[in-house]
């Protein structure tokens, strides 16, 4: 039996997404006694290859086609390599790069898949697997049965793997380039310079809600609390599809999914499609100055103020 | 050109939901229920690309499902979708499932493109899209915030984590939306009542040939409560005491 992990790269080493994608196949492999590895795929990345190796061994496809991660392009290095190497279970991090180019891979090889894992349990040989349905409000308990399984796990469900004492080997394997179909060109990616680190991968979010009207109050509130701890600044649906705040920033049902030591959440009203995406952080404080704002249901920690006042304080009293 | 916008019925998501007896459904009794929000973004691009070529093209919804799906493809024709079809089917369907169900259809149809919702509201699985995609052989481009045609080639902005990646892919192609695409527009009063007239076309899912072997079976259904009780502090030296003694964190 083989564990095949996608193994998600930041062009230095493995991301911290992917880290709890090995988790989950150690914890797999620990029961059913299966080997794992982890594919790169890229163009150019041995170098990055050999850190991912921190983590197990590695399959490396290095082609200048594979330069940008196209779906038609990775999914079918991906169905090749889990063909090849006769993998028992695929998986990889619940990120966009997964939920795009993995769901496809896994409909070449006979769509077999479970997406966003939370949590999983055996029954005898049985892999049972837990996900969250109808954003949070209900946890339902699947299984799969079909060629190839595939599952994507929460990085906010699995801890951060470990690395080994020693690295493994990387090897090289063919990719194909008849094979793989180039109809799709990538154009480029813009993303705002970003100097604190991914809502996904912090230990402390502070999150900004409706109060704030504009990028720069945003700035001044959030960013300078989310500075102040060191921490991540996230948001909710309404001021990403006000243009206030770039996407890669919401937390929710349809943003990224977090769930870190402690998560602030300032203004924010909570929405059932926002705490999908935080109610599992470890502490949750919320500033708010309607009291019966539904955030204050999942939160520990509630105080009843205008976030205008209480930040500044809260910046004043942390220096 | 032919745009298909599969679309799917989902409980409304202003409602509570919660397990039925069985711990294998959601209580659907007295629950109102809509077109997923994405596939109804979806159908507005759709709309909204026809319009840009003065009419040349032809939007096509579909559902599949039981006989309970009529309401939600009157919703998409009052939009303004040229014509709806639903594909009748009993079982129980996975996302495999149903993009095997859908492969059949473009055979059928020959649509130059496929407009649907990256995620439905109630599983939350986002597979169909991409299984689509991968069975039809075609491109695909995900989480579309921005949408360009020009003649056989789309120009894609996608919301991805790291910021808006752009492709550039040819027809036919698969695309699955985002939120920040567009805005739905609200079907008008008389709108509402031309569509009541329109004939929804009924494929029978045995005329497909279409094997349902399922790949992903829900076993069990749980309600999640919150299990917090949030203790309120009164200003915010107390709450940065509390936070720094109780909690270790700051």
């Amino acid at each position: 039996m083989r564990i095949l992990v996608i193994a998600e790269t930041d062009g230095v080493g493995l991301r911290q997404g992917s880290r709890s994608a090995v988790q989950f196949a150690r914890e797999v492999a620990a029961k059913n006694g299966a080997e794992l590895q982890l594919l790169v795929i890229g163009y150019d990345q041995r170098a990055v290859a050999e850190q991912v190796a921190a983590y197990g061994p590695v399959l490396l496809a290095d082609a200048p086609t594979l330069e940008h991660p196209i779906a038609e392009r990775y999914a079918t290095v991906i169905a090749q390599a889990a063909n090849n190497t006769h993998a028992s279970l695929i998986c990889a991090a619940a990120t966009t790069y997964a939920k795009d180019v993995l769901v496809r891979a896994a409909g070449l090889l006979g769509g077999t898949m479970a997406t966003e894992v939370v949590g999983h349990e055996w029954s005898g040989d049985k892999l049972l697997l837990r996900r969250p349905m109808y954003a949070g409000a209900v946890t339902a308990t699947v299984t799969l049965s079909g060629p190839f399984p595939t599952v994507t796990v929460r990085s906010s469900a699995y801890p951060a793997a470990e690395p080994l004492p020693a690295p493994e080997p990387v090897t090289a394997i063919d990719v194909d380039a008849n094979l793989i179909p180039v109809t799709t060109q990538y154009g480029g990616l813009a993303s705002k310079a970003n100097t604190r680190p991914d809502v996904t991968e912090a230990r402390i979010v502070v999150s900004g809600g409706r109060a704030f009207k504009t990028t720069e109050e945003f700035e001044q509130y959030v960013g300078a609390l989310a500075d102040r701890l060191h921490g991540a600044a996230g948001t909710s649906r309404v001021l990403v599809d006000a243009g206030i705040v770039p996407n890669e920033l919401q937390v929710g049902q349809t943003g990224k999914i977090v769930a870190p030591e402690l998560y602030i959440a300032l203004g924010i009203s909570g929405a059932v499609q926002h705490l999908a995406g935080m109610k599992n952080s470890k502490v949750i404080v919320a500033i708010n100055n309607d009291p019966d704002a539904p955030i204050f249901e999942v939160a520990d920690y509630g105080l009843v103020a205008d976030v205008r006042e209480a930040v500044p304080e809260l910046l004043d009293k942390l220096a | 050109m032919k745009i298909l916008v599969p679309i799917k019925r989902v409980p409304d998501t202003d409602q509570r939901v919660r397990v039925a007896d069985d711990m294998l459904h959601v209580e659907t009794a007295d629950m109102p229920f809509v077109v997923n929000p994405f596939d109804a973004i979806a159908l507005e691009e759709a709309i909204r690309i026809r319009e840009a070529r003065s009419g040349d093209a032809e939007v096509v919804v579909i559902g599949v499902g039981g006989e309970e799906y009529e309401q939600e493809l009157r919703t998409g024709l009052a939009m303004g979708a040229d014509r709806a079809c639903v594909v009748r089917c009993d079982t129980e369907l996975d996302p495999w499932n149903v993009a095997c169900i859908l492969q059949q259809m473009v055979g059928r149809e020959s649509p130059a493109l496929v407009l649907m919702g990256k995620q439905a509201v109630d599983d939350d699985l986002g597979q169909t899209g991409p299984f689509l995609a991968s069975l039809l052989q075609w491109p695909q481009a995900t989480f579309a915030s921005r949408i360009e045609l020009q003649g056989e080639m789309l120009t894609v902005g996608r919301e991805t984590d790291r910021g808006i990646e752009t492709l550039t892919l040819p027809l036919p192609a698969v695309v699955t939306v985002d939120l920040r695409l567009n805005e739905p527009r609200y079907a008008s009063l008389p709108s509402i009542l031309k569509a009541r007239q329109k004939q929804i076309e009924h494929v029978d899912v045995r005329e497909l040939g279409v094997e349902i072997q399922p790949r992903l079976q829900v076993l069990k259904m749980e309600s999640v409560f919150s299990q917090r009780r949030c203790q309120r502090v009164s200003n915010v030296d107390e709450l940065l005491e509390r936070l720094k003694a109780e909690t270790k964190i700051l």
